[in-house]
């Protein structure tokens, strides 16, 4: 791993370029800085600084990784109340995002959202939506104006396999597919919709085999393995850009922290986590560039780097300022 | 000098009219609903518009409520400006949490960055013997949402004339039409008018007492109102038409002066627009009433199929001048 490709690697920012490759380093870097994000907010939710629920998404970076990789800068993200990862990687400041934890000011929302409500506009990033299934129809909205309006941007819509049991997304994707709308729905599937296993809640297990009874385009992937997420992903973003239809993908990933910090965790057994930690996608990662060359001392080194983003955002977070009470009210509407 | 006729219009041809115009002034005007194009509309609202306009801006949609309500959001996320039908007020249920949870609270939530330009619009009411799953009054439950902006056209004019500002309103707006009015006929709203989507209007000025009340409700109030002139009494009728932001200084001002007040709404009277009247003219006229505020409102019950049982569960004229008769202290 040279110098000059990890520099490339601009953990905070992303390369949203469209790239024929993928950039492995990067890959690293920016699930490195998820994961490293999250274990800072358990750190700050047991102090007491972040409060309501925390979602972690500690197992499940690679597919935001290597989902989100693929898009250009004008298309659009539709994400759930898991969204730490998909926000980071998106692009959207660190900073801001670690202000929107604490509630101050300086957050993203200005403290209004919070953890499961991350927002950003100049990155296109339409939530952190805290009811499950209600993204999607957000998202085929978005891509409704995109086809009304000649745009060939895509916007991808992530969802875990609990939403599938929703109407919403019976509904939307039928819509989706009616209307050939460009969407890529991104399914989650972390086989627990709080507690309640993927077998306990869907009479279809196989869930590319349900969503590709819409007539939309459907597979899966190992959403464990980022490079395996990556080349999924990159079929199925050009898929929707090119055909202007809707694709669904389904990425196998599993969490390894509870559903939030309220949760006991007591609906699976301790082996199967640890069955799953062996699949960790950093650690995956990890081996495939140590085997192609790199170093010990080059992943510390991301480490160290990663490490001190985060420090800085925690420490802007923390400089951050409380939103005069005063303000309450502000926002609602548009000024009446 | 030369004389035009008034042209004659329905309110069906008002709404229609008023969607007619918008998509001609404004490209990134479109409607979606169920039955919208090759249908007409359900209550035949948008007949022809989908030969006029084509099936890009006037899109049938599946009978898929939350999908394509939320798509309307997204879609005016995505800078469109959706104009989206839905059948009635009882179907809105299913589209609920899309309405409450993203479009009303997306300003707010997301710290000002996002808002949601679109218009909901949706028969509403009952007196057609329809039952309980087609005849409701549920607009309280959108008036009671911060973020939304809620109106009931009562009249051929603010069918015609509210629609243009609605649209340009950068937030969610929820417009409920009464379906007994869609035949209602008057004359066309003379080109250009304006009207004030902020304000309740004053439809008759009076002094003894003042009748509170909005949509389908506002000609039977009338009716009674004309019919206690006849007894002496001079009663005010105030069309409330905007049910959030509720115009309480319309009221309040008013009350203040007559000292008096009966709210006729077509909602349940537990918890319904009445009640919120109610609470507002005790707050802001309660040492200048001369009675207890009283109000006319739908019987707590489903709303019945057989047609003596509907219309003993309604508000009635009768209903009204017995309010209004107690009200002035002539009940006996």
């Amino acid at each position: 791993m040279s110098a000059a490709r990890r520099k490339e690697a601009a953990a905070t920012s992303g390369s949203h370029a469209v790239a024929h490759a993928p950039d492995r380093d990067a890959l690293y870097e920016r699930m490195l800085l998820v994961r490293r994000f999250e274990e800072r907010c358990v750190e700050l939710y047991s102090s007491g600084l972040i409060r309501g629920f925390l979602h972690l998404y500690i197992g499940e970076e690679a597919v935001a990784v290597g989902v989100l990789d693929h898009l250009r800068e004008d298309d659009a993200v539709v994400a759930t109340y898991r969204d730490h990862g998909q926000a980071l990687v998106r692009g959207v400041p660190i900073g801001p995002v670690m202000a929107e934890m604490l509630g101050k000011a300086e957050g993203v929302c200005r403290g209004r959202g919070g953890s499961m409500h991350l927002f950003h506009a100049p990155t296109r990033f339409y939530g952190g939506n805290g009811i499950v299934g209600g993204g999607l129809p957000l998202a085929i909205g978005l891509g409704l104006a995109d086809r009304m309006q000649g745009r060939d941007r895509v916007t991808v819509c992530f969802f875990g396999e609990g939403a599938m049991a929703e109407g919403e997304f019976h509904e939307s994707i039928n819509l989706a597919a009616l209307w050939r709308l460009p969407v890529l729905f991104l399914c989650e599937n972390n086989l627990y919709a709080m507690g309640t296993a993927l077998d306990r809640s869907e009479s279809e297990t196989n869930l590319a085999v349900k969503a590709a009874s819409y007539e939309v385009p459907a597979w899966s992937c190992d959403g464990m393995d980022v490079l395996a997420v990556w080349e999924a992903a990159r079929r199925a973003v050009e898929l929707v850009r090119d055909s202007g239809g809707p694709v669904f993908l389904e990425a196998k990933t599993y969490r390894f922290r509870a559903h939030s910090m309220y949760d006991a965790d007591r609906y699976r057994e301790k082996a199967e986590i640890e069955h799953w930690r062996e699949r960790d996608p950093l650690l995956l990662l990890r081996t495939t560039l140590l085997a192609d060359g790199a170093t010990e001392k080059d992943l510390e080194a991301v480490d160290a780097r990663v490490t001190a983003v985060i420090d800085e955002a925690v420490a802007y977070a923390e400089a951050g300022t409380d939103e005069p009470v005063d303000e309450l009210l502000t926002f609602v509407t548009s000024g009446r | 000098m030369t004389t035009t006729a008034v042209q004659e219009t329905t309110y069906r041809e008002a709404v229609r009219e008023a969607m007619r115009e918008a998509m001609q002034r404004d490209e990134r005007v479109f409607l979606m609903g169920e039955d919208v194009g090759r249908y007409g509309g359900g209550f035949g609202v948008s007949l022809g518009m989908i030969e006029e306009f084509g099936e890009v801006r006037v899109r049938d949609t599946p009978l898929s409520e939350s999908a394509f309500v939320g798509a309307g959001i997204g879609a005016a996320l995505g800078g469109m400006r959706p104009i989206v039908e839905v059948m009635t007020v009882n179907f809105v249920m299913l589209a609920m949490d899309q309405i409450v949870n993203t479009a009303a609270a997306l300003r707010h939530m997301t710290g000002g960055q996002f808002s949601v330009p679109l218009v909901i619009r949706m028969t509403t009411g009952g007196g057609r013997q329809l039952a309980a799953q087609h005849s409701h009054s549920l607009e309280n439950w959108f008036a009671h949402v911060p973020g939304l902006r809620v109106l009931a056209p009562g009249t051929i004019e603010d069918a015609r004339c509210m629609l243009w500002p609605a649209l340009l309103d950068p937030d969610p707006v929820v417009i409920v039409e009464h379906g007994s009015l869609y035949n209602a006929k008057g004359p066309a709203p003379t080109p250009g008018t304006e009207v004030d989507i902020d304000r309740a209007v004053v439809r008759r000025p009076g002094d003894d007492l003042t009748l509170v009340t909005y949509g389908g409700s506002l000609g039977l109030v009338l009716d009674a109102a004309e019919r206690l002139a006849v007894e002496g009494i001079s009663a005010e009728v105030i069309d409330l038409r905007v049910l959030r932001p509720l115009d309480s200084a319309a009221v309040a001002e008013s009350v203040c002066r007559t000292h008096r007040a009966v709210v006729v709404d077509e909602g349940w009277r537990t918890l319904g627009m009445s009640a919120e009247v109610s609470a507002r003219i005790m707050e802001d006229c309660f040492y200048d009433l001369d009675a207890p505020v009283d109000r006319v409102c739908t019987q707590e019950v489903p709303i019945p199929y057989a047609k003596h049982l509907e219309e003993a569960a309604l508000p009635s004229v009768e209903r009204v001048l017995t309010a209004a008769r107690g009200a002035v202290g002539r009940d006996g």
